[in-house]
């Protein structure tokens, strides 16, 4: 395991586009180990690619993407799957599998990639699926659930095997207020835990509360802080993309935190 | 994934009724024996085959007992028809065989009329008698050349 | 003129390269089929999906055919009075041509388009990427099942047809235009030969089946994550694969000398 302070995703000089769009012309960040980093920037600037680009799912043209110390860049296809193991992802829409049940769904990286009896797994899905805050759900078809209810079951998914980083691809959006703060809580207290996150999110005042760090995309640069530091930016967009306009105080009582 | 009873129970209908399927067309459609019986091997020539093909049946009293299997010409320039036979069936040396029709315009298969002789073909034998196939070209010729004997010589 | 030049050129080097894509994904299922685990219960309910669905389309087209072959086959028969090798008619068109490429086409419009559609959502959902994520090979778990499953319920599915299609001969030739059961059998067993049509049969139907299963599952895979790219790649399947298939036919039906 990496020292605290050792960046466990990095990115480094990360050049990419799309046909003709420039995407990252020459994008350097780290989420810390065990930090919360939660990424922000404007609708189109990179920060779904920057997430795929982590898990492998995109290779950038140029730049190294360090997780857990490994450039992937480098790796083929059969390595990748050994780094994702130690990988967890929430997609933006679940991305389960709708023909399967919550259940199948919830054990699949169970039954994949261990050796445990029925029991210990049906022990642990249930479990994953209660920190989620959903119970009863085992035989519903992903279909069949709301969409909150599809991110949450996403969730339980994602952190069954207790990844070591765990991505988030905006799990506020399309929730109501509740569930949206129980996800947040969730979040924090996966942190708390000693898990890695780095989390796409449009929710400035979630951003505030959860964060350790947060990389703002820009177009063509990229700016790393606290909430805090973030807060008192010069770039008047750096603190919008913070929520400015909230009270200060607020901010003051979660620095505590 | 979900274990369904009657889903696996379709799944093996179907597979079943797809083999069965199969094997009546292999058995029973195609003519597949995993015992074949034995087999001899005998010869004969013939003026006029008459359109002949191999693989076609080799029949005594219309049940089939074997298959041409090739056809060549024999040194007198006639056509040399390669059959195997049912060897389970005993064939005078003297059995004769014959070309016919299946029907008008049918496929021509060999006929084959068993004679009285003691002594049985042998594997590698050749048959005494034959007679050629009857072609309806030359039936209607003789017929049109008989007509007009009666009249103006041509 | 120049620009239709170019747009022919574009054409052709685009087909080649597809062809090419084509190849690679091929390689990518042959290399996964030849990995453990072996997901037998996927494969069993591809199996489900592709063929116990498709037996009740097969059989009826298997027996319609059939009886259109009595009554076409009988009428042109009985004007040479050679009326009584219709089970010979029947049962050697059914074998050798129309059983396989019938079957196939049929497979293709309803599991090869059907098959495509599911995929090509997946990858509209992420799902594939999902799976990804989760260290699972998209191609192991989704594809293999599927193109697997195409080939091998290709050859039962003409089976069935072929079978159907007797009966349906049967039907008309005996009982509807009165000929004999016993000869309509016996022309049927005297004219067919088992390795060369009965084999050859089988033959062609697990090559289409081979056929069928990788274009269905890789237009789907090369769909676009949009609902017009999904109902464009499952429009592409049935006429890639028909075409392919005839195509084949021909191929197969000459190199085999039949």
């Amino acid at each position: 395991m990496p020292a605290a302070a050792d960046p466990h995703v990095a990115l480094r000089h990360v050049q990419h586009s799309f046909g003709r769009r420039v995407i990252f012309q020459d994008l350097s960040c780290e989420a810390p180990a065990g930090q919360l980093t939660v990424v922000v920037g404007g609708s189109g600037s990179g920060k779904s690619t920057l997430l795929r680009l982590i898990g492998g799912l995109i290779r950038p043209r140029s730049g190294e993407v360090l997780v857990e110390g490994r450039d992937i860049t480098k790796l083929r296809e059969w390595q990748l799957k050994e780094v994702r193991l130690g990988l967890g992802m929430l997609f933006q829409n679940g991305a389960l599998l709708d023909s399967l049940s919550v259940f199948a769904n919830v054990s699949f990286p169970l039954r994949e990639h261990t050796d445990l009896d029925e029991a210990a797994i049906a022990e642990t899905v249930h479990e994953s699926l209660a920190r989620t805050g959903l119970k009863d759900v085992d035989d519903l078809l992903p279909p069949q659930l709301s969409g909150g209810m599809r991110k949450r079951v996403a969730l339980a998914r994602a952190i069954v095997r207790r990844p070591h980083v765990l991505l988030c691809d905006e799990p506020f959006s399309g929730l109501d207020p509740i569930s949206a703060l129980r996800i947040e809580r969730l979040l924090m207290d996966l942190n708390e835990s000693g898990l890695t996150l780095l989390v796409v999110s449009h929710d400035a005042p979630s951003t505030q509360r959860m964060a350790d760090r947060v990389l703002v995309l820009l177009p063509g640069q990229c700016v790393q802080g606290t909430p805090a530091q973030l807060l008192e930016h010069e770039d008047p967009r750096v603190r919008a993309l913070l929520g400015e306009a909230i009270d200060p105080a607020l901010v003051a009582a979660e620095e505590e935190h | 994934m979900e274990r369904s009873g009657t889903r696996d129970v379709a799944v093996g209908l179907f597979l079943l009724a797809g083999i069965l399927a199969a094997g009546f067309l292999s058995l029973r459609v195609g003519g597949f024996t995993l015992t074949k019986p034995d087999m001899i091997t005998v010869y004969a020539s013939f003026d006029e085959i008459g359109g002949l093909k191999p693989r076609a049946p080799v029949v005594i009293s219309g049940y089939k007992v074997g298959e041409v299997r090739g056809i060549g010409l024999d040194q007198n320039s006639r056509a040399r028809v390669t059959m195997e036979l049912d060897a389970s069936i005993q064939y005078p040396v003297d059995t004769s065989a014959s070309i016919v029709t299946s029907g008008v315009l049918g496929d021509r298969y060999v006929s084959l009329q068993l004679g009285g002789e003691d002594a049985m073909l042998k594997h590698g034998d050749t048959l005494q008698y034959t007679e050629s196939a009857v072609l309806l070209e030359r039936l209607l010729g003789k017929f049109i050349h008989n007509a007009d004997v009666g009249g103006d010589p041509k | 003129m120049l620009g239709l030049v170019s747009e022919m050129g574009f054409l052709a080097t685009s087909f080649v390269v597809s062809l090419g894509q084509l190849g690679v994904f091929a390689g990518r299922i042959a290399g996964a089929l030849v990995r453990p685990p072996v997901r037998v219960r996927e494969l069993v309910l591809e199996i489900y999906k592709l063929g116990v669905l498709s037996v009740s389309v097969v059989v009826v087209a298997g027996l319609a055919v059939g009886m259109v072959l009595g009554l076409q086959g009988y009428s042109i028969l009985a004007r040479f009075g050679a009326a009584e090798s219709l089970g010979s008619v029947v049962g050697l068109s059914l074998l050798r041509e129309l059983g396989p490429v019938l079957t196939a086409l049929l497979v293709t419009g309803r599991a090869g388009s059907a098959t495509t559609a599911e995929i090509g959502t997946m990858v509209a959902t992420e799902q594939l990427d999902g799976l990804r994520m989760m260290s699972v090979d998209p191609v192991h778990y989704i594809v293999v099942p599927r193109a697997l499953g195409l080939a091998l319920v290709m050859p039962l599915l003409s089976a069935l047809f072929i079978t159907c299609g007797i009966a349906g001969g049967w039907l008309v030739g005996v009982l509807l235009m009165g000929l004999d059961s016993g000869r309509y059998l016996t022309s049927l067993q005297g004219s067919t030969e088992f390795v060369n049509d009965v084999v050859g049969s089988f033959v062609k139907a697990a090559v289409f089946g081979v056929i069928v299963g990788l274009v269905a599952t890789w237009r789907g895979w090369r769909s676009e994550p949009t609902s017009a790219g999904v109902s464009a790649a499952t429009t592409s399947t049935v006429v890639i694969g028909s075409l392919s298939i005839l195509l084949g036919d021909y191929m197969i039906t000459a190199l085999w000398g039949l």
